[in-house]
């Protein structure tokens, strides 16, 4: 599948809705959504246009969130990286461990990390830290 | 039935990285899985962040003991991603051999442990004995073992001297023998077949929905390779092909590693001789990296590494997030291991390689007792019975005492 279909096909579902499209280079792109269309845009991209869950990563930008979600096309050799930005005082996100199993180690670290709570994760507890560490540090967030 | 619990881990030979897998079972049958993971949590993306570009290709080196070169490959292309570097063709090259020869020493020490795991202790010593050769090399080319120290940014830090390259061809045409005599092993070996096939299967689906890679992916039939997805160094330079398998079971993931590894050779063969007539320079000598994001992958021998990095045009990333493949693999575990029976676990838990280590700590506990029963010692010898009670139903050999 190749990356101008795929934006196709998100901006057809999605008009609108996409906040904003980086072309980095011809096999890396970066789209935009507002965290609430995030279920939807995942559904679209895994279950319709068949991407791979790659990972997704976690920043804290000091005003933001940035939540990104990297799906690879094999076929092509395309990474789409689906960008959302949530509220830094009380980071939430619905969960699409649901959607897709492998996303539920995924979600598990960021949560850890920086402190993003997954809605309808079925299982958020801690992944990586030590046990006694304590509640509410969390070890990539700049304060 | 009474439920038992099996915990396997933290520390424990299947693991390269201590890990902790809690079997559950009902008599032999393993009816769940849990597994935590986090006893060798470094902080290295926290720590990528106080170290200049140059400093984290050696951090990042440090994330394998075994596949040491698959994260700094993955660095230089997520570094050249971001700042639309071009590398020349000799350091390609390079690029490739190193990472080619470092996939012929981690399959060859993965098949001997395999081999162990189920009671052919001489596949396991001959495997490890093979695989000195390859180490020998990367003694030779970058004065180490292991961690080679290759890779930079728009290039690599070493040449490949001429006067190497006949050495190099020497030892990989050394290993093709060695390689099928091992292939016969295990291809032709009615009890290896017994043992393996039907054992720990990963559906194509199990695949999609963990989103598992590498061989643990190519064994179950589903064909992605970076190498050849999402070209870099000097893969879509050479000939080579993509390994797979339809069954998904123990076996096919052996038999998927086994292959791989005639094809390291072709590469490697195959960049050996564009080095003789390639030359030029080996490092596009970049000075600096610009604001911006960037995404790097590499096939390392387990599967798909992934990083990404987010620079603000300051010598140090703003954010480095590193995936290894393990990291994928290692719960699909969930659907291979549970169903089957305790006797298959330690080959099954092997069959991703998860990164192993040294150390082993494993205990069957009763549930309602809490009293200690096997140890990890005792997980391998039932593992090893079985091939032996194959055996001996194949009438090779008497029962042993």
């Amino acid at each position: 599948m190749k990356a101008e279909e795929i934006l196709t096909r998100l901006k057809d579902k999605f008009s609108g809705r996409v906040l904003r499209v980086l072309k980095k280079s011809p096999r890396r792109l970066y789209v935009d959504f507002d965290p609430k269309d995030v279920p939807e845009v995942v559904r679209l991209l895994l279950r319709e246009l068949r991407g791979r869950l790659v990972t997704a990563t976690g920043i804290d930008t000091r005003n933001n969130i940035e939540i990104l979600y990297h799906f690879s096309f094999d076929s092509s050799g395309i990474i789409i990286s689906l960008r959302t930005l949530i509220d830094r005082k009380s980071p939430e996100i619905e969960s699409i461990t649901p959607i897709i199993r492998g996303a539920e180690w995924i979600e598990r670290e960021i949560h850890e990390l920086l402190g993003v709570n997954f809605v309808n994760h079925p299982n958020l507890k801690r992944l990586l830290l030590f046990e006694n560490w304590p509640e509410g540090k969390y070890p990539l967030r700049r304060e | 039935m009474a439920k038992t619990v099996i915990p396997i881990g933290p520390y424990h030979p299947l693991q390269e990285e201590p890990e902790f897998f809690k079997l559950l079972v009902e008599g032999e049958k393993v009816v769940d899985l849990e597994i935590e993971i986090g006893y060798n949590h470094r902080g290295i993306e926290k720590i990528a962040e106080s170290k200049s570009y140059d400093q984290v290709l050696f951090l990042v080196e440090r994330v394998c003991g075994i596949c040491s070169t698959s994260h700094p490959i993955a660095c230089v292309n997520a570094l050249e991603d971001l700042g639309d570097i071009n590398v020349p063709e000799r350091a390609l090259y390079i690029r490739s051999i190193v990472a080619e020869l470092e996939r012929l020493h981690s399959h060859l020490l993965w098949l001997g442990l395999a081999g162990h795991f189920i009671g052919y202790n001489t596949v396991w010593m001959w495997a490890w004995k093979y695989r000195e050769p390859v180490l020998d090399i990367f003694e030779k080319i970058a004065g180490n073992r292991q961690h080679y120290a290759m890779m930079k940014v728009g290039g690599v830090r070493r040449d490949i001297e001429a006067n190497d390259i006949p050495a190099i061809g020497k030892m990989v045409d050394g290993l093709l023998p060695v390689l099928d005599m091992f292939r016969g092993a295990v291809m032709d070996d009615p009890v290896i077949h017994a043992r393996l096939k039907g054992i720990g299967v990963l559906t194509k689906d199990d695949v999609f929905e963990y989103g598992a890679v590498g061989p643990t992916a190519r064994a179950s039939g589903v064909a992605i390779d970076v190498r050849k997805d999402d070209p870099y160094a000097a893969y879509p330079l050479v000939d080579w092909q993509v390994i797979t398998q339809q069954e998904g079971d123990v076996f096919a993931k052996a038999v998927v590693r086994i292959l791989e590894m005639y094809e390291s050779i072709r590469i490697i063969k195959g960049c050996l001789d564009r080095l003789k007539v390639v030359g030029g320079e080996i490092d596009a000598k970049v000075k600096e990296i610009p604001p911006g994001e960037g995404i790097g992958r590499h096939e390392a021998p387990r599967g798909e590494v992934f990083h990404y990095v987010r620079s603000d045009g300051s010598n140090r990333p703003v954010r480095y997030k590193i995936r290894a493949p393990s990291y994928m693999n290692v719960p699909t575990n969930q659907k291979s291991v549970v169903g089957g029976t305790i006797s298959d676990a330690t080959i099954t838990l092997a069959a991703v390689d998860p990164c192993y280590c040294c150390t082993e700590r494993v205990a069957v506990v009763d549930k309602r007792t809490g009293k200690k029963g096997l140890t990890g010692q005792d997980l391998i010898r039932l593992s090893e019975e079985k091939t032996f009670k194959i055996k001996r139903n194949f009438g090779r050999m008497k029962w042993r005492e």
